[in-house]
Formats: C-alpha cells, sequence, structure tokens
C-alpha cells in the first residue's frame, strides 16, 4: 500500500502532465503483479470492489468520531476518502506490508459485516497517507490528475510500443490487467478482437480555437452539423449487437430496439438522438432514456431514439481505420443502403459548401430547437485514431448565451474546488414568472469558469455575506451579480422558475453591477428555442 | 457571576466599553489594541495604539515611523489599566510579539487570544497559558482533521527535495511576517547553514527580527527588477517569497522552480494541489483542532467565544464538554494565508 500511496502523492502534486507519466513508467516498471494491475485500474477508474461504498466507509468513521465532527469536516474536506483518512486517529499498531492484491482478495471473498471489519482493522494499521490511498481505492474518483489514456500513454512508453497497440487490446482485458502484461512481458500472445463485439476507442475532436481559424484550409475539411445527443458506437459481430456510450460503458440494455441483431459485422460511430430520422426530438427527451437502465414498452414507443451514423471502424470485420476519412465516408454511405439499411439508423449528412462565410452562418443557424450544437470539420484525409488528434477532428460550436444572475446560495466543493465555496445557485427576477416580479428565482447551477484568485473572491464573499444555513448550503446577501454563459434554456417543470438552463458557467464576475440590474425570468424565457 | 456586559461586539471588532478601547479593529479608531502585526489585525490609521514593543515595531516598518498619534509600548506581563480596567498582554506564541489580551472588570477576566498556536517556534515567544473566566479564541483551523505535524519533521522534507533536485531553486511561498522568518530559523536549527534568499518585501522584517535577537543566519535579497527576461541561477537554493509573488513574473524568472507552499491548509490535499504546489509543507502559526481544546480546557474558562474561522465544530466540542460557547462572527480577519 505505500507504494501506492506514494505514486498517488507523487501524481497530485507532480506539476506537468510529462512528470506524471514519468512516476507512471517507474511505478510499472517495478510493481509485481497483480498489484500494478489493480492500481492502475484504480487510476483508469475501472476497479470495481463490491459492497465497499462510500455510506460503508461512513458508517465506520461515524463509529470512530463525533458524527457531527466528521459532517462538518467533511463539509469543509469536500472528499470522503480524506476526510476520513485526516480523521482517523493513529495508533500504535501499525503494520507494513499490506499488498493491494491481499485487500482486494480479502474483499472479494467478505460479506458486507465482515467488509467493514476489514477496512477499519487497516484503517488502524496503515499511516494517514496510506489510509488516505487505501480509502480513494475502495471509493474511486481519485482525482489525482490521471485520465485512461495517460495510463497507457504510460504503459506504452514503459514497453516501448506504439499506444494505439494498446488501445486497441484495451476493451478487451480486465483488472488487474494480466493478459496485457503477460504479453508485454512476452509471455502470451497478443490479446485478440477478433469478431467479437468490443468496445473500439473513440476518435475524439478538438474545439477550434478563434487563433485557429486564419490557418484552417476549409476545402480540406469535410463539415457535418454537431448533433446534440449522445455519442454512441454500435458494435455488430458474431455474439451480438452491442451500444457503447462514449467512454465505453455497455448500453444496449437502455436501448433495445437498436441493439438488435444484424447481418453485417463491423462497428460504426455516430450520435444517439431522440425522435426518428423525420423528426429529432429534444435533448431532455434523450435524457429521460439514457437515465433509464431498462426501458418499459411504453417508453420505447413514446420515446423513441435512432442513431445518426457519421463514421465507419469495421466494415464486415476489416479494419478500415486506417484509411482516410474520404474512403470511410464511401464504404459508410453503400452499407447504409444495404447491410446497414433499418429504420433506426441514418446518415449524417456532409454540409456542402462549407466555407468560412458559410460556416459562420451555419454556426449562428444551428440555434433553433438546440438540437444541433454547432459544426463539425473532419480532415478528409484522417484515419480513425484513439483520442483527441491534431489536426484532424474539430468541433466549432455556436456561441453560449449569457445572462446577468444574482449569486442566492453557495456550497463548497469537491476536488480541486474543495474547501472554497464554489457550487453556486443563481437566480434571475421573478417577471414572466408565476411569483413576484420582486423574488430572485433559481435558474442555475454553475460551478466553473473563474480563475482560482477569482475562487477565493467568491469564498470570501460568501463567508461575510451569508445569512442563513441549510446543512451544507449557505444563504447569501442577494447582492453580487455574475454573469452567466449558458447552451440553452428549457422549460422545466421540475423547477420553481419553470426554467433550466443548460450547461451554465462563470462568464465574469460583475463586483460593479447592482443587482437591481439583473436579467428576469421573462429574459431568459425570450431566450429559448424549442 | 461572570459579568460581560462591558465588552461588546461592534462593527470594528472587540470593544472594551469602559476603555472606550477596539481591539484589532478592521476600521480607524481613536483606541485600538493590537494582538500581533499581521496586516488584518494591525491596520493603519488610528490615533492611539496599545502594543508590545516588538508589534509597534512591525506596525512601523508597514506603515511607517508615524503610524499614529500616540503609541503605548506594554511589555509581556506588564499591568496596565485603561479607564478601570485591567490590562496585560501575554504571549501567543503566534509571531513575534504577538500577545493575548488579558482583561480584567467587574470581577470578571476575559482574556481575547487574538490569533495563536501551541507548537515550537524559535521566533517568538511561547503561548502563555492564562487561567479566565471567559476565553476568546480564534479557528482557524477549527475541525478534527487538521491535526499539524511537528514543524521539525517538515523542514525535514525541505531538505530532502533540496538533495533530490540539485538542479532546481527550492521557492517557498510563506507570509513576510512571522512564517518567513519561522522557516528560516527552522532551517538554521536543522543545521543549514548555507545563504538563504528571500523577496524583497520580507528584507526590513526578517532585520527586525535579528535586530530582537532572532538569529536567522546569512540571508540574501534575490535580485529582481534589475535584468529583463533572464533568467537567475539560483540552483539548489532557497528563496522565500509572499504568495502573493509566487504566481508573479519574479517567480517564472528563477530557473525550473519548485514550488513550495508552508501553510496549515496544506493538509487538505484537493486545496494544497490548487496553487500549483509541488511540496506541501503542513506548518502553521495557528492552533490545530487538538491545540485549540487543548488549550480552552487548560485555561479552565467556563465561557468560550469563537472569532473567527470553523467556529460550529468548536462550538460543538466546547458543548460537549459543558461549556457555554458562542460564535462572534467577526469579519475582516483573514484565514492563514497560503
Amino acid at each position: 500500500m505505500k507504494i501506492f500511496a506514494d505514486l498517488l502523492h507523487s501524481l497530485l502534486y507532480a506539476p506537468q502532465r510529462l512528470v506524471k507519466q514519468a512516476y507512471l513508467v517507474e511505478f510499472i516498471k517495478n510493481t509485481p503483479d497483480p498489484d500494478r494491475g489493480y492500481a492502475l485500474s484504480a487510476l483508469t477508474g475501472e476497479l470495481s470492489i463490491q459492497g465497499v461504498k462510500a455510506g460503508l466507509i461512513r458508517k465506520i468513521a461515524y463509529q470512530k468520531c463525533d458524527p457531527v465532527l466528521f459532517d462538518l469536516s467533511y463539509d469543509f474536506v469536500g472528499d470522503l476518502a480524506e476526510t476520513t483518512a485526516l480523521i482517523w486517529p493513529n495508533t500504535t499498531r501499525q503494520v507494513s506490508g499490506i499488498r493491494i492484491s491481499d485487500i482486494i482478495s480479502k474483499l472479494k471473498t467478505a460479506n458486507r459485516i465482515d467488509a467493514g471489519t476489514l477496512v477499519q482493522e487497516w484503517l488502524d494499521q496503515l499511516p494517514e497517507s496510506q489510509r488516505w490511498a487505501l480509502l480513494k481505492l475502495l471509493t474511486g474518483g481519485l482525482r489525482v490528475g490521471v485520465s485512461a489514456r495517460m495510463v497507457r500513454l504510460a504503459l506504452a512508453q514503459s514497453y516501448q510500443i506504439d499506444v494505439n497497440e494498446i488501445e486497441q487490446i484495451w476493451p478487451l482485458i480486465e483488472p488487474p490487467y494480466l493478459e496485457l502484461f503477460n504479453w508485454l512481458d512476452g509471455k502470451a500472445d497478443k490479446p485478440d478482437a477478433a469478431g467479437r463485439a468490443v468496445f473500439r476507442p473513440m476518435m475524439l475532436a478538438h474545439p477550434l480555437l478563434e487563433s485557429e481559424i486564419a490557418e484552417m484550409d476549409f476545402a480540406s475539411f469535410q463539415a457535418e452539423w454537431k448533433w446534440d445527443g449522445a455519442r454512441i458506437q454500435l458494435v455488430s459481430g458474431s455474439d451480438g449487437v452491442r451500444i457503447f456510450s462514449r467512454s465505453g460503458d455497455d448500453i444496449s440494455g437502455t436501448f433495445p430496439e437498436i441493439a438488435k441483431p444484424l447481418s453485417w459485422h463491423g462497428v460504426i460511430d455516430g450520435e444517439l438522438l431522440a425522435g426518428n430520422p423525420n423528426k429529432i426530438g429534444s435533448f431532455q427527451q434523450l435524457q429521460l432514456r439514457l437515465n433509464r437502465k431498462k426501458p418499459s414498452v411504453k417508453m420505447i414507443s413514446e420515446t423513441p431514439v435512432f442513431m445518426r451514423v457519421y463514421d465507419i471502424l469495421f466494415d464486415n470485420n476489416i479494419d478500415v481505420r486506417e484509411h482516410p476519412l474520404e474512403y470511410r465516408r464511401e464504404v459508410l454511405e453503400a452499407q447504409m443502403k444495404t447491410g446497414l439499411k433499418t429504420c433506426y439508423l441514418d446518415l449524417s449528412p456532409i454540409l456542402a459548401d462549407a466555407s468560412l462565410a458559410n460556416l459562420q452562418t451555419w454556426r449562428q443557424q444551428c440555434r433553433a430547437g438546440g438540437l444541433i450544437e454547432g459544426v463539425m470539420l473532419k480532415n478528409k484525409t484522417s484515419s480513425y485514431q484513439a483520442g483527441r488528434i491534431k489536426g484532424s477532428w474539430f468541433k466549432w460550436k455556436r456561441d453560449p448565451l449569457t445572462a446577468d444572475l444574482v449569486i442566492l446560495y453557495a456550497q463548497r466543493g469537491h476536488g480541486k474546488r474543495s474547501s472554497f465555496f464554489s457550487d453556486f445557485t443563481l437566480g434571475a427576477w421573478g417577471e414572466g414568472s408565476e411569483y413576484d416580479a420582486q423574488t430572485l428565482l433559481p435558474v442555475a447551477k454553475a460551478y466553473s469558469g473563474f480563475t482560482d484568485d477569482e475562487l477565493k473572491k467568491l469564498d470570501k464573499f460568501v463567508r461575510e455575506n451569508i445569512i442563513q444555513k441549510f446543512g451544507p448550503v449557505r444563504e447569501v446577501e442577494k447582492t453580487l451579480v455574475v454573469e452567466i454563459a449558458f447552451d440553452s434554456v428549457q422549460y422545466s417543470k421540475r423547477h420553481k422558475s419553470g426554467i433550466a438552463t443548460r450547461f451554465p458557467r462563470f462568464k465574469a464576475i460583475r463586483w460593479d453591477k447592482p443587482a437591481r440590474d439583473a436579467n428576469s425570468i421573462s429574459d431568459l424565457i425570450a431566450m429559448i428555442d424549442i | 457571576m461572570i459579568d460581560t456586559s462591558w465588552l461588546k461586539i461592534s462593527k470594528s471588532g472587540l470593544y472594551i466599553v469602559p476603555a472606550k478601547a477596539h481591539i484589532d479593529p478592521v476600521r480607524s479608531v481613536n483606541t485600538a489594541i493590537i494582538t500581533h502585526g499581521h496586516a488584518d489585525h494591525a491596520r493603519a490609521g488610528h490615533k492611539h495604539v496599545i502594543a508590545t514593543p516588538q508589534t509597534l515595531e512591525i506596525m512601523a516598518v508597514r506603515y511607517g515611523a508615524n503610524f499614529a498619534e500616540q503609541k503605548t509600548a506594554v511589555k509581556y506581563n506588564q499591568k496596565i489599566q485603561l479607564a478601570g480596567v485591567n490590562l496585560t498582554l501575554i504571549p501567543a506564541g503566534h509571531v513575534l510579539g504577538s500577545a493575548q489580551i488579558a482583561m480584567e472588570y467587574a470581577d470578571t477576566k476575559i482574556i481575547a487570544a487574538g490569533d495563536y498556536k501551541r507548537k515550537s517556534d524559535p521566533t517568538c515567544a511561547p503561548f502563555q497559558v492564562e487561567k479566565c473566566d471567559v476565553f476568546i479564541t480564534e479557528a482557524t483551523f477549527g475541525l478534527p482533521v487538521f491535526s499539524h505535524p511537528t514543524p521539525e519533521a517538515e523542514i525535514q522534507k525541505l531538505l530532502e527535495v533540496q538533495q533530490l533536485f540539485p538542479e532546481r531553486s527550492v521557492i517557498i511561498g510563506a507570509y513576510s511576517l512571522g512564517k518567513a522568518q519561522r522557516i528560516i530559523a527552522l532551517l538554521r536549527a536543522a543545521g543549514y547553514e548555507d545563504t538563504i534568499f528571500i523577496h524583497g518585501a520580507m528584507k526590513k522584517l526578517c532585520e527586525l527580527y535579528v535586530s530582537f535577537g532572532i538569529e536567522l543566519g546569512s540571508l540574501q535579497t534575490t535580485p529582481i527588477g534589475r535584468i529583463d527576461n533572464q533568467q537567475i541561477s539560483l540552483a539548489n537554493k532557497f528563496i522565500l517569497a509572499p504568495p502573493s509573488a509566487m504566481g508573479t513574473k519574479w517567480a517564472q524568472r528563477l530557473c525550473d522552480p519548485l514550488i513550495v507552499s508552508a501553510s496549515g491548509w496544506m493538509q487538505v490535499r484537493q486545496r494544497a494541489k490548487q496553487g500549483g504546489v509541488e511540496l506541501p509543507l503542513v506548518i502553521s502559526d495557528h492552533a490545530d483542532w487538538n491545540d485549540i481544546l487543548r488549550t480552552i480546557k487548560e485555561v479552565e474558562a467556563s465561557e468560550v467565544w469563537v472569532t473567527h474561522g470553523r467556529e460550529d465544530a468548536i462550538i460543538h466540542a466546547c458543548t460537549q464538554m459543558g461549556l457555554a460557547a458562542k460564535a462572534l462572527s467577526l469579519i475582516g480577519y483573514e484565514d492563514e494565508s497560503e
């Protein structure tokens, strides 16, 4: 556990990605199996330990510490594992040499009650840094600034191989990744995906920056709409059809009407949208389906979904990812007329005449309906590779909407914002709602978009302007106006104000602006475009 | 029966009614009793300032020799009277010259501890326990997650990274008054004799500490503002700078700086991580959770008032101990800077 704790500590405080990766490489080279695989799976978020959940940790902590003091501490620290590790008293019975693999194998066979006792025992035996590492391992959400991609890059670097090789077999392996390490160490053959319905890592787009526009040769890019749905991958293999989310989660059960056997075998990439190809539904409708693990027959008929396809990775089990986009598009168009011809699949059209002027216009027009978020630009010669590849795919979103809102409530944040008041509920004046024009109604919750320096100032503002406490929530004096950017406004029955904003974030703090001059509900309703 | 009616909370801070004097007022007043020299407690613009000789000197460095029309220097444990109120300044162990204000009036003794700590500090007089009826405490680190390790152990980490990265300059963010001098003194006590570099903003305060007999060894002001865009090689050296200077051009000009921050906040990992800190040191000039509770017990007060910080938890703990406790919710005092 000590080497894992040291690794987490180093990763957390390492200033740059390359330094983090170097720490990972050192760890991979110097740690035995299966401990290294388990540790890495904790970092990629793939480790799941049955029976040990946040509730159990909290219960154990309550037995060691006054619950009131624990809750106040948790509210401040913003992380259950860290709060518990810090608050747990040091004992004199410390033991060294507890291994991750021992911990995992013991917990695998333990029932819930035994698991609680085991965890307590380990916490008593470990110093604070290792208590933290243990609890992080058990509860997940490590927050040390390492992505799954970085772990795979470090693996590739450790063994001097191309990261794409690792990416391709990643969906086939499970923690502690012995199949992978045996192959890397030359003790076994490379794991093979052929013909199996497994997830293939997706290609992602960079946001197009203003500064890049001048240098773009738009003629060499294929333009498409950026659909406002959920990115999915459909894999058809000898063992059936599966649907995967962007992060590789199998969501076939959620969308049985799409995960139906096909005679064609291969992998396609596209957007899941509500409605049907002739009439697209809203993102809100799609959300109803996304939130339901097993939809009822009624729900499937009332809120149908379909897949708008834009790329192909495997065609009849032939890997076409290395071919240029233009070629893949031809293959895809041909298959959409034959093997992929169904009512729940349709093709994302290419936008003709994608000149800068046209793109600019389209970007602004696509606000209507909120079904399109902007435009996609894909280099016609690009191969299909995992991750964000420089210069290959760009997303160019429409400009966000903005409104001046008043801070109503604040709560302490988690992760990098822990211990600061960083989660804000913002309100607009009641004019246009069924409430009094003189009241402020919540319309957004925002916790990003400010700088570290601004965060400190906001935290100070909250601490000095508290008027009431509701558990961890603080009501503040209604004096501070913030300019908030958001993607869209929708009617919402769940909110008192009758509306909800999508992806609200801070744009500017208006220390100068009186609350009276903030926007009203009717201003926001005017921005609804669906 | 204790009588506390003579000590009130005003917009400016704690106010001793019969003496017409404020403690650490946050706005200009006629008579101010100052616990210590940190800027949020010792503000400029008061007519008459009562404080320890060290605190008065610190204020003179900060605001110029004529920072008040009248200055009354009161040594530790020297008794004075102000309109019938007996006043004593007692060491608080926070920074050089820091004092608790002990007040006696109407058969009631109240101590306003100001900011204080109980851990060792070679640069100031240690906290003195004095029994009282009402103890007014701060609660900057008033949560049971805060348990500060010994500063000596933390300083060892500094010496270790210096050995580990001989090609990098180790730049330590520390408050110019108190924390900086404490770290220098701790480094000296750990046997480090080489010249330590300091940011210009710390020079006068370091000189002041030396004039009060605190050994800081060989110090040199880091050359700044002289050469444009040229990196200064202070590889393998320790450089102290106020936290505010860490993100500036000043810091960028040092070669491959390793950012260290010394503060009680460094215990909360994600918060430590925020400022781009590579090595967090848990060295605080405030009492941690256990030390606050220990102090409350030792002074044997029957009532505890909490000025600023995480007051909820301290009040809960006091209630559990059977003590009356209340939050004063004073504003205008900063948490320990990072």
